[in-house]
């Protein structure tokens, strides 16, 4: 059995209450490496603790507090703003995400995602928030062996070893792919983060800045600072004659990590495409645009020929380490195919 | 040897259930029952009975081995290793001993003993400790400071047979194997960590070659596959003064019982192995296990109660693991199909220990004169391999049936056909022909010719398992004065179902329904039974249950014979009955005939007699029939040529195995053993890093195991094969229903891409790499 080092359980009832009790992120506590017993931390937030909870158990973390932000309310709402757009609070698990009427019609790609995602047991629990937050997959970064770059240490073991999961994009210094197909949906929606503090500032920022690149910082996936609480994701308005879908491929299809992901928004008007977003996961440290693509798609009439164009092009700039080039054709056949699977939508 | 017990002649049905029973005689001890008629003709057997004890395993009213708590009782931890290869120098465990809740500590690594101190795979045992709680046995064994000396290691089979590979044992440290050949025989020489070769020598295969029209060459590979049982291997070890007791997760009470009597000194009056609910066993719970061992030695230590349950790590790095292996097979044959010679090469890794051959299939799979087989075993710097689910022949069969698959597309043969001319068997030829009907082969395709981007292929493989029989196996059968029956064995019910089928058969004899029977198993105060493994559970424990159970109703015939006044030959057992032949409202209830009883119970107990007309080989305990299992497997798949996704959609399954005697637990078998042989072709493998030797896959979540989702429309087709071997006349079903899958799915991939991939598992990566999609770079 492994088990967890105690800890104390902090119910906030408020977000300031929680932003002040969050006195660390795990990010800075796992890189803060105190002792075999693991890195100690200090207040951590709490949503659904799918991902918090694996890495006590695999004792890469061990708190002091757990903040739990299940009680204060107002964060598991859905709402419709004044400018059209959808404000998803953090807390929505990936469950009702995915089956969200207005989530299923004005963004499917995101419904898509969401549904997509681990299994049943664990949407149940997943929040949106938590979903975006939680830390990579790298099996080095999850065992308590090895100290790599990402915790603090002075070298990747990926890059130069079992690296069939990893990014074949922006993958130095470290080649982690990012967690969250949430996040390769919501980047191509153009959505942004609400991000709180303890004095009730509220700051928004579009999710595609949100992320960190492990060129930038290889210690952490994101600008969020100690004290900070994501309250919402808002999604922007979209035009009529906007066409989106997100694929995910796993080796398998029960309780599975994508292999790769794809989400493709279109806007099409008189035939054209007017604005092309294509966004990869588990490609890149961040979710990963892939620029010549949507470069191949704008302005053009997207007959299969263009999209054959646009999935090659969604290669390029690629730099597959010793044993994922595989993912090269996987991604240039998903770009396609999620594609289609918008256009088919209508 | 003891002078013949006396003998008898019968004729018992015999051949496959659909083409008209033949018959046979045999000579069979006096003491046993009659032969049983075809399973048309019975109440009871071959039935498809509910499992007696499946209400208790799904409310949880159970009790596995972890549920078992005692008074006082200790959590034990086990100190692993961190290096693949290293001398400990020094232990330090003053601080972890100090700890308020430690109550005991035991060095497995003994600084200073060169065998002792030299660890050769990252997590293997150095320490171990009990203490009061989980949390505190935790605590304290992150207190135990261990200094290595790191030495150079190994932990790829391909590096490892250089002769420049840092060496993993030394002359002292080296396996020696066993006597009786399994895992590897003793004795072989060692160049390097190349230990061999196994050989098998028939005929003249360089005449044979010559004969040859055709030669095919083929490199075959298979992965380490772990265990991956659902419950852990778990021990509660209780030491006292009146002995030892151990509640333990195993396959083989009886196993453990003599390990522990042998290796602690005690004699077996003394020890007492005891196992109710298990949650599966592939082969690495057959015996004590290092963790067991240190579980009894903590225990008489701290003189109280320990549990050791390993979790999930522990369970993948050093509960065993099924060895990876490369082979090369060359095959020589005439035009017509027949077969010249075959010759094997073959190199696998269990890695520090034994027994990576790959079994008998290129050998005796098919009719071939001249055959010339070489096995060596490689050792390497990772966790033992041991015995999994059809050791040796599942990668045997790997290579052995798409290499047949591959003579057949050289000679333009259907490959069907081909099997129909070099395969003796006539079970296996039915078995063809039934699945070849099911799938309507013929409408199979060349390979690759299915259009589009998925690509559909029908492909199939054979199994080959011998009829193992453990002739050290012994069942109590007991009638109460108030009519209820017990039947007692210590062999273990370790999710196949045994229970159930002892019921079953000692109802039949007894005329009452399998409910009536009260099953008391897995433990060693009964009569000694079977181990669960190598498939010979049923086979070697239902006969002796039949036996006794015939022999309490002759003394149950002779009472009611009294009151009935009628000779005890005119009475039968029927429906809750005694009556008499051919007057059935002449007789009493069973009930009723029981309370005659001088004493509160009439019991008997039998062992495994030898099968009727002989074994075809004796080792000891273990003895093997006369004919072979087999079992022909049928997978269609569809293959997307541009995701490099394997998808089984369907899997037709023809197994034998002698008389059924509950197709519904056999079925439940045959689905466990064709989903586990699918998630090691498509799925399953233990990674490890080069660079620090240790697993980077060590949970369920990176290693892979087939799921829901991924689990095709599996159709089970059971033959019934009447020998007239033993008073049941049955056989195993677990292995030879895991041996033939990932060879069909291979041979369907094939079918369906028109490329064939020779190496498992079947990922992605691997299919659009043998597609020629892989590139560097954009
Ligand atoms: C087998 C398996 C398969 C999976 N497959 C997928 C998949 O295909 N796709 C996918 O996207 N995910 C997948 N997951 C991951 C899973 O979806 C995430 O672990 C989960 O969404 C995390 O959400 P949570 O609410 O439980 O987060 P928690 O574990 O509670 O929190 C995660 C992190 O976010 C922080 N945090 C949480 N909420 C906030 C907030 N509001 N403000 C500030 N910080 C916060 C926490 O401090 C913590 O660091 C899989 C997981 C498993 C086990
Ligand atoms: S990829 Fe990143 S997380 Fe993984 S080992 Fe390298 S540095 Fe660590």
């Amino acid at each position: 059995m492994n088990v967890m080092q105690p800890f104390a359980w902090v119910g906030a009832a408020t977000i300031s209450q929680a932003a002040a009790a969050a006195s660390g992120t795990v990010a800075e506590a796992m890189v803060k490496h105190t002792g075999a017993a693991g890195p100690e931390a200090v207040g951590i937030l709490k949503a659904g603790g799918i991902d918090l909870l694996d890495l006590m158990k695999e004792n890469l973390l061990a708190p002091a507090r757990l903040v739990n932000l299940k009680a204060i309310p107002g964060l598991e709402d859905i709402v419709s703003e004044a400018d059209g757009g959808l404000r998803i609070g953090s807390m929505v698990t990936l469950a009702r995400l995915g089956e969200h009427p207005e989530v299923r019609s004005r963004y499917p790609a995101l419904a898509d995602a969401a549904r997509g995602a681990a299994s049943p047991q664990i949407r149940n629990v997943a929040t949106l928030g938590g979903n975006l937050l939680q830390r990579p997959r790298c099996w080095y970064f999850r065992a308590q062996e090895y100290r790599c770059l990402r915790k603090g240490g002075e070298h990747c073991f990926a890059i130069s070893g079992e690296n069939q999961y990893h990014a074949i994009f922006a993958n130095r210094p470290c080649a982690i792919v990012h967690a969250s197909t949430a996040a390769t949906a919501l980047v191509a929606l153009g959505a942004a983060a609400e991000l709180a503090d303890a004095h009730g500032a509220v700051q928004r920022l579009p999710l595609e800045e949100f992320f960190v690149s492990s060129q930038r910082d290889p210690q952490r996936e994101n600008v969020l600072q100690a004290g900070q609480i994501m309250t919402a994701i808002r999604l922007p308005p979209l035009p009529a004659g906007t066409r989106m879908a997100h694929l995910k491929q796993g080796e398998r299809d029960s309780f599975d990590w994508p292999l790769a992901d794809v989400a493709v928004v279109l806007e099409l008007a008189d035939g054209l495409c007017r604005r092309a977003a294509v966004i990869l996961g588990a490609a890149a440290p961040v979710p990963h645009r892939a620029k010549a693509a949507e470069q191949v798609l704008l302005g053009k009439a997207i007959t299969e020929q263009i999209a054959l164009q646009a999935g090659q092009a969604a290669l390029e700039g690629a730099t597959p380490l010793g044993k994922n080039s595989y993912k090269l054709p996987l991604f240039e056949a998903m770009v396609r195919r999620a594609r289609a699977r918008a256009l088919a939508r209508g | 040897m003891t002078t013949p017990s006396p003998q008898r002649t019968e004729t018992f049905p015999c051949g496959l259930g659909a083409d008209g029973l033949g018959e046979v005689t045999r000579q069979i001890p006096a003491d046993e029952p009659p032969p049983l008629p075809p399973n048309s003709q019975l109440e009871v057997i071959g039935k498809p009975i509910a499992r007696h004890n499946g209400r208790a395993k799904v409310t949880g009213a159970i009790r596995f081995t972890v549920d078992v708590t005692l008074p006082g009782l200790l959590h034990g931890r086990i100190l692993r290793s961190a290096m693949p290869h290293a001398i400990i120098r020094s232990i330090d465990t003053s601080l972890a001993a100090r700890h308020p809740g430690v109550r005991a500590l035991v060095l497995v690594a003994r600084p200073g003993d060169a065998l002792s101190a030299t660890v050769r795979y990252v997590g293997a045992p150095v320490a171990a400790l009990a203490a009061e709680s989980a949390a505190a046995a935790e605590e304290a064994l992150r207190l135990i400071r261990v200094q290595y000396d790191p030495l150079p290691f190994v932990v790829e089979l391909d590096r490892a047979r250089a002769p420049s590979a840092p060496l993993v044992h030394d002359s002292v440290s080296v396996p020696r194997g066993h006597a009786s050949g399994f895992p590897a025989p003793p004795d072989l020489p060692l160049h390097g960590n190349v230990r061999g070769p196994a050989t098998l020598q028939r005929g003249d295969s360089a005449q044979g070659f010559a004969q040859a029209d055709v030669v095919l060459e083929g490199e075959y590979r298979t992965q380490v596959q772990t265990h991956c049982c659902l419950e852990p291997h778990a021990i509660v070890a209780d030491w006292g003064s009146e002995g030892l007791t151990v509640y333990i997760s195993t396959q083989f009470t009886s196993g453990v019982r003599h390990e522990l009597a042998e290796a602690f000194g005690l004699p077996l009056s003394r020890v007492r192995v005891v196992v109710d609910g298990m949650g599966g066993g592939f082969g690495s719970k057959s015996m004590l296990g290092n963790y067991g061992r240190l579980a009894v030695v903590l225990s008489r230590q701290a003189q109280a109660p320990v549990r050791i349950a390993l979790d999930r790590q522990e369970e993948q790095i050093d509960s065993g693991n099924r060895p990876a292996t490369w082979q090369r097979l060359r095959i020589g044959a005439r035009n017509d199909g027949s077969l010249t010679a075959i010759a094997l090469r073959s190199y696998g890794t269990a890695g520090v220990a034994l027994g990576a051959g790959v079994g008998n299939v290129a050998d005796a799979l098919y009719r071939c004169p001249n055959v010339d087989t070489a096995q060596y075993d490689v050792f390497i710097n990772a966790g033992p391999g041991c015995a999994m689910r059809g050791p040796g022949n599942v990668p045997g069969a790997w290579g052995m049936e798409q290499a047949i698959d591959e003579l057949a597309e050289r000679l333009v043969l259907d490959p069907l056909l081909l099997r129909d001319r070099i395969d003796a068997s006539p079970v296996r030829r039915e078995e063809r022909r039934i699945g070849a009907e099911r799938v309507d082969w013929r409408r199979r395709h060349a390979p690759g010719a299915d259009a589009g981007v998925v690509k559909r292929g029908l492909g199939m493989a054979q199994s080959l398992w011998g009829a193992n029989v453990q002739i050290n196996a012994a069942c109590e059968v007991r009638a109460l004065r108030d009519g209820s029956v017990e039947v007692l064995s210590s062999v273990q019910d370790i999710g196949t179902g045994v229970g159930t089928v002892l019921a079953q058969v000692v109802a039949e004899v007894l005329g009452l329904r399998p409910e009536a029977i009260t099953v008391r198993i897995g433990d060693t105060e009964f009569p000694a039974g079977p181990p669960s493994y190598g498939s010979r559970t049923t086979a070697s424990i239902t006969p002796p249950a039949r036996t006794a159970a015939w022999q309490v109703l002759q003394s149950l015939l002779r009472e009611a014979a009294l009151a009935l006044e009628v000779a005890p030959d005119a009475l039968m057992a029927r429906e809750g009955r005694i009556i008499v032949r051919g007057e059935p409202s002449r007789g009493m209830a069973f009930r009723d005939a029981t309370a005659l009883l001088r004493t509160d119970c009439v019991s008997a107990v039998a062992s495994r007699s030898d099968d009727y007309g002989g074994f075809r080989r004796r080792m000891g305990d273990a003895a093997i029939a006369q004919q072979d299992l087999g079992g022909v497997q049928f997978a269609a798949v569809a293959v997307d040529t541009e995701t490099g996704i394997v998808r089984v959609e369907r899997v037709v399954a023809v197994q034998d195995c002698g008389r059924p005697l509950n197709p519904r637990q056999i079925e439940s078998q045959v689905h466990g053993g064709v989903l586990m042989g699918l998630s090691f072709a498509l799925f399953e493998e233990r990674i490890i890093d080069q660079q620090t030797g240790r697993m980077v896959n060590p949970n369920l979540e990176q290693y892979r195991l087939a799921g829901c989702r991924e689990t095709p429309q599996i159709e089970v087709v059971l033959l019934e094969n009447y020998q007239g071997r033993s008073a049941t006349d049955a056989y195993g079903i677990a292995e030879p229903s895991n041996i033939a899958t990932a060879p069909a799915i291979a041979n369907a991939v094939y079918n369906a891409i028109g490329v064939r991939v020779r190496s498992l598992p079947l990922t992605p990566g691997a299919i659009l790499g043998a597609l020629g999609k892989l590139r560097a770079g954009a």
